[in-house]
């Protein structure tokens, strides 16, 4: 499975994505790069991506948590997620994403 | 400048969890500790980011929260009384005469001691910036982290962003001194406590301030002194607010700080150590928890807690030197119990 993000400068990297791992580790894994000041708790907007709208329908519903969280990211879409809450599956195969200053600043 | 120093055995950076252990690894050795935190509590991540989380990996606690391990450390080092500087950031490092380390806080605390443990973690927990062009020309003069003294903004124009506890606090202690007061948020929900918010939608019912629901896009201003901001709704047109003055609230994040220009090796901002005394290349200086690195590193509390009984061995032998570092048990020991206070 491989997982498509576009980092700061527009690059598109294809990176190996595995199964049940959030998209937060798998670009961590990438060595993109991933702030996740929090490691993946939902508690800091460090993981703050933005999820191509072509995949919108195949992700889980936000929860309240994860809304509130994102009011501490910045430049905040429709589009954006924060990545220690999307689960990879395989319907997820060639997921794209976008980092934001938020993850890579 | 001698005179106004605290002196102790070691000085901590850091008071997270193992900052916090340190302390009782020290003590078990006859050492006195001064931490200095930034945060205004003990704790760090645990206390700042996941109080009420669960962590399952605490050895021995199947489960407990970030603030009940904070509770639980804060009761284990009870014993050795160790002495807090919080809200502080440590500054500067330099050598005494004695060949003591001094090092000084931004609050021009003074501390001494013959051993530095740096437990900093992420580094300082800062306020989050908003990366809008031109921030900085503003920052400090007319856009501001925190609030000092309320009575600076008396009479000012200010637009207050976020949505959390601090926005909404420094919204309502602010609003009867301001001149006029906008609260700036990016969506029509508020995480911050809720009577807090119920009195927040009261005041902008009552047209006393104005709630705006969008994100900042651009500051106009000359100077360093801001004059509007241009607001983005999520649906329709940016427009323009007129203020003089901006208070950002989007929570913290972690920098490393001054602790970089302390002249210890750093390798991609984390301090290398060995693995037998967690001593970072400058003796005497000691990295324990998620700022230091080595091979085969897991930034794990427990690991913290391992690197923080090894480091007091060595830093034993530097603040006593004159004694022979005595292994003991703390079932068995009464010696270790009297310091304990449970004999």
């Amino acid at each position: 499975m491989k997982l498509l993000v576009t980092d700061l400068d527009g690059v598109e990297h294809s990176v190996d994505a595995m199964l049940n791992w959030t998209v937060m580790e798998i670009i961590r894994d990438g060595d993109l790069p991933m702030r996740a000041e929090c490691g993946g708790s939902c508690a800091c907007a460090t993981c703050h991506v933005y999820v191509d709208p072509d995949w919108a329908a195949k992700l889980p519903a936000m929860e309240r948590e994860e809304r509130d969280t994102l009011d501490g990211g910045f430049e905040i879409e429709a589009n954006s997620r924060l990545a220690c809450q999307l689960v990879m599956t395989t319907e997820l195969d060639g997921l794209r994403v976008t980092l934001t200053k938020d993850c890579a600043g | 400048m001698t005179t106004d120093a605290i002196s102790t055995d070691a000085i901590i950076v850091g008071a997270g969890p193992v900052g916090l252990f340190a302390v009782f690894e020290l003590g078990l050795n006859d050492m006195k500790c001064q931490l200095v935190d930034i945060l205004d509590k003990p704790g760090g991540q645990c206390a700042e980011l996941y109080p009420e989380k669960p962590i399952y990996d605490i050895p021995g606690l199947p489960i407990v929260t970030g603030a009940g391990l904070v509770d639980a450390l804060m009761k284990q080092i009870e014993p050795f009384n160790p002495v807090f500087h919080l809200s502080q950031m440590a500054e500067s490092l330099t050598k005494t005469d004695e060949g003591k380390w001094r090092l000084t806080t931004d609050a021009g605390t003074v501390l001494e001691a013959p051993v530095m443990v740096i437990a900093a973690g992420g580094g300082s927990f800062v306020p989050k910036k908003p990366p809008i062009k031109g921030i900085e020309q503003y920052e400090g003069k007319s856009v501001f982290y925190s609030v000092r003294r309320m009575e600076t903004f008396r009479d000012r124009s200010i637009l207050i962003a976020g949505g959390g506890d601090s926005a909404l606090d420094w919204t309502l202690n602010l609003q009867p001194l301001a001149h006029r007061l906008t609260l700036v948020h990016r969506r029509d929900e508020f995480r911050a406590a809720p009577d807090s918010v119920k009195k927040m939608r009261e005041l902008a019912e009552a047209g006393k301030i104005d709630l705006r629901i969008a994100q900042i896009v651009q500051l106009h201003g000359e100077g360093g002194q801001i004059e509007a901001v241009t607001l983005k709704p999520d649906e329709g047109e940016p427009y323009t607010v007129q203020c003089d003055t901006l208070l950002p609230f989007y929570g913290l994040t972690m920098k490393l700080g001054p602790v970089a220009n302390f002249g210890i090796n750093l390798h991609q901002n984390l301090i290398q150590v060995d693995t037998a005394k967690f001593e970072s290349d400058i003796p005497t200086i000691f990295a324990i928890g998620d700022i230091n690195t080595y091979p085969g590193k897991l930034k794990l509390i427990l690991s913290g807690f391992h690197e923080a009984a090894l480091m007091a061995q060595q830093a034993f032998r530097y603040v006593h030197p004159d004694r022979k570092l005595r292994f003991q048990y703390t079932t068995s020991s009464s010696d270790l119990q009297n310091k304990l206070g449970v004999q």
